[in-house]
């Protein structure tokens, strides 16, 4: 068993130790450069990086200033020239700081320079609510970058996966945005040993059930599954699947589940317009509408900034009994 | 002066390319031949030119939006730009980036880059792969991208990081259509790059002599393990922001004046002439056989293949 901050970084290791390309850079990734404690004071403020600058040096563990746009830029331009460079921004919330970087110069170089070149770029975010870390460090910013051509986007929610993506995407040539919920990090699970990679497009089936199809993400999907043990207890069946990549996007699992169930809940912690949710939503009610015996449930946080206080952040979230609420709505639907 | 005949040859028919380059595309756009907008670059080929003589397709640049000089000037192929521009799908990009985004990176070309201020941090990546190779990235800016958050960021990083870069700033004057006395708040480019901690220059944007010296001068210093440098080079731009710009932020006369005593070919022609260096006639046969590649370039782009609804979709890693 191992904590999914400790499979971050031990991936990093593997694939940094078996391709001399792969770099990393970011904020405070090695920690204390510069300070009376000295490097490695810190190891990443997600203990995500630790020990990986006394191992790799700091031509290949690259210890930055804080300058989001330049880290971007920077982890862009040795992908475009032959590194394999992990860019690590602190909290997914920083991205509008580097939004051009990653929407107008990573997403594009492969398809505005004809397909002539490649940026094996991965950006690790840290993201998502359950800190009480307020407004600016809380939010989920996965609709944005999957609505961006050009990115592959993974939200893993296990300690395996998040072993298998992140060696995939490391691997990957195209740029991956690799969303880290903060509240998972101390999550343990089983994690393979050795080279294990995970292809994206692909989810994960969590439970199996003919009555409501569950989609999720990331932390919602622990939420989703808690939800779905109780309303077992209760005869209801749900069949949950954790869908690990936002983009590729496996339609296939999310068609064959609703044509099965006819019934459909997304459970996802962002706002609930324009979202990966409406995003779901739509792809289901054109492939799959004749399917549906209820209107598609969305359950997600309300048209608001994520709030600070404990009270007002729990409000915001999803939560295993808004589930189960919203599968209890759509088995008692009838239509009129 | 230390630069060999063929040496001297070559800096001219490169100069001379990008400037019959520029005012061809000048004519087929003003006959409408080409969608999009286009950033002339004539004026400031002694810079382009100057900067990348130095180098090989091991170094590397990142260009702005006025990119085709440094394009050129980098070894791309003249033809294959030619068609880009024209949005053939024979192009260097396949008729997907058109005038503001040809890059090359087989020859080292990052791109050219839509995005004013884009590339310094670009720049800086490419210095992490060039660090310890010898080789050199360089980041082309001008007196509107020197401005830009990213730019600042970018030369910080570059110091901390200690890397082969090289900022080259062109102060052609304008950041579109706004005079550099209005937007650069510090006394020059070279006073705030020197701020960042790196050694920073001054060279004449319109002699190539100059701006080839200084250049040395800065790449000698980053290959020695030096960390950035900066140069900044003082230079002219003979067509508007954009082709269709009607340019009433300039003087009275003031292309004109330009065009006859800050003409950076003529400036070059006199010099080589003047010492002996070159014959004119040696530089009239380049001018003809510049003439003759301009001519190809767009006789074949006018009639090459076309993309089509389906190409929309190539070189994407998935549609939904």
């Amino acid at each position: 068993m191992k904590m999914i901050r400790d499979v971050i970084r031990d991936t990093i290791d593997e694939e940094m130790a078996r391709d001399d390309s792969v770099i990393m850079l970011g904020e405070d990734i090695v920690g204390g450069m510069g300070s009376p404690g000295g490097p490695e004071a810190i190891g990443g403020i997600w203990g995500t990086s630790g020990g990986l600058w006394a191992k790799y040096g700091s031509d290949r563990v690259i210890d930055t200033p804080i300058s989001e746009s330049a880290i971007i830029g920077a982890a862009a331009g040795a992908s475009l020239t032959g590194k394999r460079a992990i860019a690590e921004i602190m909290f997914a919330d920083f991205i509008g700081v580097c939004m051009d970087q990653i929407w107008n110069q990573v997403a594009k170089f492969r398809y505005m320079f004809g397909g002539k070149t490649k940026c094996p770029i991965v950006i690790r975010m840290p993201y998502g609510a359950g800190y009480n870390a307020a407004p600016q460090h809380s939010q989920s910013i996965h609709a944005m970058v999957t609505a961006m051509p050009g990115l592959k986007v993974v939200m893993p929610s296990t300690a395996a996966d998040t072993k298998g993506l992140l060696a995939q995407a490391i691997r990957d040539d195209d740029p991956v945005i690799f969303l880290e919920h903060k509240a998972l990090y101390g999550v343990k699970g089983e994690v393979p040993d050795g080279d294990y990679l995970i292809p994206f497009g692909h989810a994960r089936q969590v439970t199996q059930g003919d009555d409501v199809t569950i989609l999720a993400t990331g932390m919602m999907v622990g939420f989703a599954e808690k939800a779905a043990a109780q309303l077992a207890q209760d005869g209801i069946g749900c069949d949950l699947l954790d869908l690990r990549t936002t983009s590729p996007l496996d339609e296939e699992a999310i068609l064959d589940s609703v044509e099965r169930t006819g019934r459909l809940l997304i459970v996802d912690e962002s706002p609930p317009r324009c979202s990966f949710a409406t995003d779901l939503s739509a792809l289901v009610a054109q492939k799959a509408f004749s399917s549906l015996r209820a209107p598609i449930e969305m359950i997600t946080g309300p048209h608001s900034p994520v709030p600070f206080a404990r009270e007002l952040e729990t409000a915001y979230l999803p939560s295993p009994e808004k589930i189960v609420a919203a599968a209890v709505k759509a088995m008692s639907y009838r239509r009129g | 002066m230390q630069l060999s005949r063929e040496a001297l040859l070559q800096a001219y028919r490169q100069m001379k390319t990008i400037r019959m380059f520029e005012d061809r595309l000048h004519d087929e756009i003003a006959l409408g031949e080409i969608a999009g907008f286009t950033h002339l670059y004539a004026g400031q080929e002694a810079c382009a030119v100057g900067v990348c003589e130095h180098l090989d397709a091991q170094d590397f640049i990142i260009s702005t939006h006025r990119g085709h000089g440094h394009c050129i000037a980098k070894g791309c192929d003249v033809v294959d730009m030619m068609k880009e521009i024209y949005g053939s799908s024979e192009g260097l990009c396949k008729g997907k980036s058109g005038s503001m985004h040809i890059a090359d990176v087989t020859r080292g070309m990052l791109g050219a880059n839509g995005i004013v201020g884009a590339g310094a941090p670009i720049a800086v990546g490419a210095g992490i792969t060039a660090k310890g190779t010898g080789n050199v990235s360089i980041a082309f800016s001008g007196d509107g991208a020197c401005n830009q958050g990213t730019t600042f960021e970018a030369m910080n990083m570059a110091v901390v990081l200690k890397l082969p870069v090289i900022f080259v700033f062109e102060n052609n004057h304008y950041s579109e259509h706004t005079g550099e006395s209005y937007a650069v708040g510090a006394e020059s480019m070279t006073v705030r790059a020197a701020a960042f901690g790196m050694k920073a220059i001054k060279a004449n944007g319109i002699d190539f002599f100059s701006v080839y010296e200084g250049m040395r001068e800065v790449i000698d210093y980053c290959k020695a393990g030096n960390g950035p440098a900066s140069i900044e080079l003082d230079t002219e731009r003979f067509f508007g922001h954009f082709e269709g710009d009607p340019q009433r932020y300039r003087g009275k006369g003031e292309l004109d004046r330009l065009r006859e005593e800050r003409d950076c070919l003529k400036v070059f022609r006199t010099k080589v002439t003047e010492a002996k260096l070159l014959e004119g006639a040696d530089l009239d046969r380049l001018d003809d056989e510049v003439t003759a590649l301009i001519d190809r370039a767009v006789a074949e782009s006018k009639t090459a293949t076309r993309p089509t609804a389906d190409h929309v979709l190539e070189d994407v890693y998935i549609s939904y």
